[in-house]
């Protein structure tokens, strides 16, 4: 297929996956926001739980060139609906819908009008129908859209190149926002350390674990109280959980097998020795190395893969 | 004014013709509430669809649906066979003629055209003389604006070679009839147009370079932002080719690939829609953007094929069509089927007083005008927007032909106050390769505003189902 085809959807399915993870990442972040809180030190507002997203995203620089303070309303407002800010779910879904628009030959027409009407809704959203409606109302239909738009790309799209790049783009996306989401622990300081395995810890894990659907598996799998320990095995390592590193890897992976020929052997290589890193991982070992700076090193690692995938497909040299 | 318009449905006495009775009756029957509603969805299938046209001028990314009308245009069999034998018959004429042309010039040779306004024309291409296209034909697809006047007769208003675009439109305008008014086809006695996809294809197929066991074929268009862009892509993906860019396609060796993510593939034939000028900065304008740098030289040596071909454009220009007629005769050695409409070519002095003395009975076009934009329809003009053509056209009559107004058919049409006549035309789609065909039916476009002769969309006009009946 084209190339520039490839370049397109892969970054369609990046950003769908974007709003839908930036959604996540509100959701756990507004739940959060709503258990009692008290800063020890006032100084500390970075530590607030809406400064989190901005933190985990990397886009607390841009926000605070654009909005003196921090408050619910002004991150919900940048993330959401900032036209501005090239990550907000508003832009994600912009352009999702124009890359579809620009190869939408190369896509089903109901994968298009379902995109196309999920764009022509958002549209329709400013910050008063939103706060109105619930903001978790708001989330959930972000969620719902990409979900949509997933069940019908896969009840509706041919098994061919086109559909690997959309899972691939799907995946390379997933893997990074996971790996951010789950940080957001990190960043999130308790009251004090007294609290640590306190009340206040625990609903944050609930809650962190909820953004990512992995609250019920979580009950599931282990039918015992939550520990950090336990949640970064279910989001790193465990691969039957379908937003977990490991997951993602495996589905990486297995696309670029299809993928590659002779000419793109290392980035084949590069795929398989991250997809290896997860699947022969122990928790102990990530419990060591510290969860902060095993996820920072899994960041820097999918980031090199997604570059080698456009070097090799999406913009070629020739 | 102007003499009563010929009605498509309605008799000058009121009575339903024939073939709108089954029409007019579930019409009758249909609440009208069920029938609102159904305007409302089709206008936003429309819009989730995305059958947008971006329109020139206005904000960018502005992005609109084209009105769709709920009546049907009705052609009864009889009228399309003529309509069929007419534009066959006329389309072949046009490429035999732009063969000629650009090869021996017989036509001119036998003085039934002036050579000045074929060989001084600015759409003549001079790099196309003594290059031989695959079939020697020029106009693969054709679409020709065909009006009716008059008591009925049709009329053909413009032959459009170059890039003439719509069809998707017709091809979607059905879909949303049937989809909204399935028990409308039940009687079975329309005829299908849904095949014109593969039409096309075999079309562009038929015409690959020789050699070409399975050409490959891509659909070239200037991109996302182009106002016809909804339309490339439905085409390329009905035919299931590629929808290309310039920049995604590249020349080595006088050959044309595209820049695959599995390396250079091989194109062999391109159904283009870009313009002429744009196809490649060596060759044409060197601004281009949008081009391939290199295409034409591919093309000269054989090795691609351009649908429609370089160098079509003087055929379809207002300077040449008075002599249409003339071609089929010529080229054919047939009396012309279909009407052309009498036309005044006012670089001729004796046309030129005729129409200065008659501005506002006449329609007053611009000879490389199009989508209905330079142009003066007299009867509805104000006296300052005459007195400006006129300066215009004193300073370079050759610029300008002029034309009857001519009292454009009528078709029923919903508007705000309920069921109204609006004028409307027609554009078949005209397609030649091994042989010449067409779907029966075509895109019908009507003028909204209420007595408005343009249909043009960007200027305020809609369009319409058109069914042709069964024998």
């Amino acid at each position: 297929m084209l190339c520039r085809t490839a370049n397109e959807l892969f970054w369609m399915a990046r950003h769908i996956e974007r709003a839908e993870n930036t959604a996540r990442l509100l959701d756990v972040t507004y739940r959060t926001s709503l258990l009692p809180y008290q800063p020890r030190e006032p100084g500390l507002h970075w530590a607030e739980p809406w400064s989190v997203p901005l933190i985990t995203s990397g886009l607390a620089t841009t926000y605070y060139q654009r909005y003196p303070k921090l408050t619910a309303e002004t991150v919900l407002r940048f993330l959401i609906l900032d036209s501005s800010n090239t990550s907000s779910i508003y832009s994600c879904l912009q352009k999702a819908r124009e890359s579809a628009r620009s190869v939408r030959g190369a896509i089903t027409s109901e994968m298009y009008e379902d995109l196309n009407s999920a764009w022509l809704d958002m549209r329709g959203y400013d910050y008063a129908r939103i706060e109105a409606g619930g903001i978790s109302d708001f989330l959930d239909w972000v969620k719902m859209r990409s979900h949509l738009f997933r069940g019908v790309t896969f009840g509706t799209m041919l098994r061919d190149e086109a559909y690997h790049f959309i899972r691939l783009g799907t995946h390379i996306e997933r893997g990074d926002n996971t790996a951010r989401i789950l940080d957001t622990k990190y960043h999130i300081l308790l009251p004090s350390v007294t609290d640590v395995g306190g009340a206040v810890d625990y609903y944050q894990w609930v809650s962190l674990l909820q953004s990512v659907s992995g609250f019920e598996s979580y009950r599931k799998i282990y039918s015992d109280t939550i520990t950090p320990r336990r949640v970064a095995e279910l989001l790193i390592l465990r691969d039957d959980m379908p937003r977990s590193l490991h997951s993602c890897m495996n589905l990486i992976h297995e696309t670029l097998e299809r993928l590659c020929d002779d000419n793109s052997r290392e980035l084949e290589r590069l795929a398989g020795e991250l997809h290896a890193r997860l699947h022969y991982g122990r928790t102990e070992d990530i419990m060591r190395t510290g969860l902060h700076e095993y996820l920072m090193d899994f960041l820097e690692r999918i980031s090199m893969l997604g570059d080698e995938v456009n070097r090799v497909f999406l913009v070629p040299t020739y | 004014m102007s003499p009563p318009s010929y009605d498509e449905m309605r008799m000058a006495e009121g009575g339903l013709r024939a073939h709108y009775r089954a029409f007019a009756d579930w019409l009758e029957r249909t609440p009208p509430d069920r029938i609102a509603q159904k305007r409302g969805e089709a206008e936003r299938a429309f819009h989730r669809v995305g059958i947008t046209f971006a329109v020139y001028g206005e904000e960018s990314g502005t992005e609109r649906t084209i009105p769709f009308d709920l009546v049907p245009r009705i052609i009864p069999a009889a009228e399309w066979r003529v309509l069929e034998a007419g534009l066959k018959q006329r389309v072949t004429a046009l490429n035999r003629f732009l063969h000629d042309i650009y090869h021996g010039q017989e036509i001119i040779a036998a003085q039934r055209i002036p050579a000045d306004r074929v060989l001084g024309n600015a759409q003549y291409r001079r790099e196309m003389v003594g290059m031989d296209v695959p079939g020697g034909i020029y106009a693969h697809i054709a679409g020709v604006d065909v009006v009716r006047a008059g008591q009925g007769e049709y009329y053909v208003l413009e032959d459009n070679l170059r890039v003439p675009s719509g069809v998707s439109y017709m091809l979607e305008n059905r879909r949303m009839m049937m989809r909204l008014f399935p028990e409308l086809f039940a009687t079975r006695s329309i005829r299908p147009v849904q095949h014109y996809p593969d039409l096309l294809l075999e079309t562009l197929h038929a015409v690959a370079p020789a050699g070409s066991e399975r050409p490959t074929v891509a659909v070239l268009t200037p991109g996302a932002y182009n106002s016809a862009y909804f339309e490339h892509a439905f085409l390329a993906q009905q035919m299931g080719v590629e929808l290309v860019e310039g920049q995604d396609l590249f020349v080595h060796n006088e050959t044309v690939y595209m820049r695959t993510t599995r390396g250079p593939q091989r194109v062999h034939v391109i159904y283009r829609r870009v313009d002429d000028d744009f196809l490649d900065p060596i060759a044409f304008r060197r601004d281009s953007t949008l081009g391939v740098p290199g295409l034409f030289g591919a093309y000269r040596a054989g090795r691609v094929t351009l649908c429609n071909a370089i160098g079509t454009g003087v055929a379809d220009d207002k300077s040449i069509y008075p002599f249409v007629p003339e071609m089929v005769r010529f080229y054919l050695g047939e009396e012309p089927i279909l009407n052309n409409v009498p036309t005044w070519m006012l670089y001729k002095p004796e046309d030129r007083d005729h129409v200065l003395a008659h501005l506002h009975e006449l329609v007053v076009k611009e000879v490389h005008g199009a989508g209905g934009y330079g142009m003066l329809i007299g009867p509805a003009a104000t006296a300052a927007e005459r007195d400006a053509f006129r300066a215009r056209i004193l300073a370079s009559p050759e610029k300008y032909i002029a034309q009857p107004t001519l009292a454009l058919s009528t078709c029923p049409t919903f508007v705000a106050s309920g069921i109204a006549p609006r004028h409307i035309d027609l554009r078949p789609y005209v397609l030649s390769g091994r042989d010449v065909r067409l779907v029966p039916g075509g895109l019908t476009r009507v003028a909204l505003r209420e007595g408005s002769l343009v249909v043009n969309s960007s200027q305020g006009g809609g369009t319409k189902d058109t069914w042709v009946l069964a024998e």
